[in-house]
């Protein structure tokens, strides 16, 4: 199991390829790490659906979901909010997530 | 219910304007075999699909494709947003003009408008199922050809990671499909 996990990492040049035009490029390295470690559960997630005896591969999803979390909550506090309808918090005085660059737009 | 993501699934960027390359991606937002028909296909089949494995599938794959949707159109509007009147004009899309300025439309690379006619739930998960992996396959041609088209190398980098994501979901599929068959058969059985 820890093939699907490296293959995927290994397979697409996470490193090197943002170009910003916004102002936000100083959240751009740990957005980059949250795409990373989001997309390893993402693969792990898809195999468990069809392996789900896997337990190796379980202990792996549960530890990549550890570190997303820690990633999304530093990502959330330090810069943008990433999630709304209550599954994030607002910081500051006014709605973030309304001024905040969308993702097409970055 | 679903949780949106204030982010993209894997990064986009283009090196700068291509109309041209934009009218033949968005075939992928809006076409036969594009991420629209594929997200509304799976989600649309959990309901009918015997077994709690393959209802994950389909609703994970399904929930994945929204995210590429969100991709490729990231792609289209970045390749298009400072398009002058002249440059539509040169791809062809004058038409599109007309209808949607600037405005991403769900079509494919010709303008047909996108159809409910392109996906299917038979209701039968091995015929359900067939298709998906179908699917999976005609989406990653399409990619393939993208790739062929591509003079943006940039461009090219994101189509190659949603090629690479529909091999994946073929696997996951065809592994769905020998489950159910497998349950079928013990069902009958008993």
């Amino acid at each position: 199991m820890a093939l699907v996990k490296d293959r995927a990492l290994a397979d697409y040049p996470l490193e090197g390829v943002f170009r910003v035009t916004s102002n936000n490029a100083a959240c751009l390295p740990l957005l980059r790490k949250i795409q990373q470690v989001e997309f390893a559960a993402l693969e792990l997630n898809l195999y468990l659906d069809t392996h789900p005896d896997d337990f190796r591969a379980i202990e792996q999803y549960n530890r990549m979901h550890r570190e997303l979390c820690e990633l999304k909550r530093q990502y959330e506090q330090q810069h943008e909010p990433l999630l709304n309808y209550g599954f994030g918090m607002n910081n500051g005085r006014t709605w973030r997530w309304a001024e905040t660059p969308w993702p097409w737009d970055m | 219910m679903w949780v949106y993501e204030k982010k993209l699934q894997y990064p986009v960027n283009v090196s700068g304007k291509n109309v041209q390359l934009a009218k033949w991606i968005i075939t992928q937002y809006g076409g036969p075999d594009g991420e629209l028909a594929a997200s509304l296909r799976y989600l649309n089949q959990r309901y009918s699909i015997p077994t709690e494995r393959a209802k994950a599938t389909l609703n994970d794959i399904g929930t994945e494709e929204l995210a590429h949707l969100e991709i490729v159109g990231t792609l289209v509007h970045k390749l298009t947003k400072d398009a002058s009147i002249a440059e539509l004009k040169a791809a062809d899309l004058a038409g599109h003009y007309a209808d949607h300025d600037r405005a991403l439309f769900y079509v494919d690379a010709v303008g047909n408008p996108w159809t409910a006619a392109y996906i299917q739930a038979k209701g039968d998960p091995i015929a359900d199922l067939t298709e998906n992996m179908a699917a999976e396959q005609k989406a990653r041609a399409t990619y393939n050809w993208l790739i062929n088209l591509s003079d943006d190398p940039q461009v090219t980098d994101v189509l190659r990671f949603l090629r690479e994501r529909e091999v994946v979901h073929f696997q996951r599929f065809g592994e769905t499909l020998n489950y159910v068959q497998q349950y079928l058969d013990e069902k009958k059985c008993y």
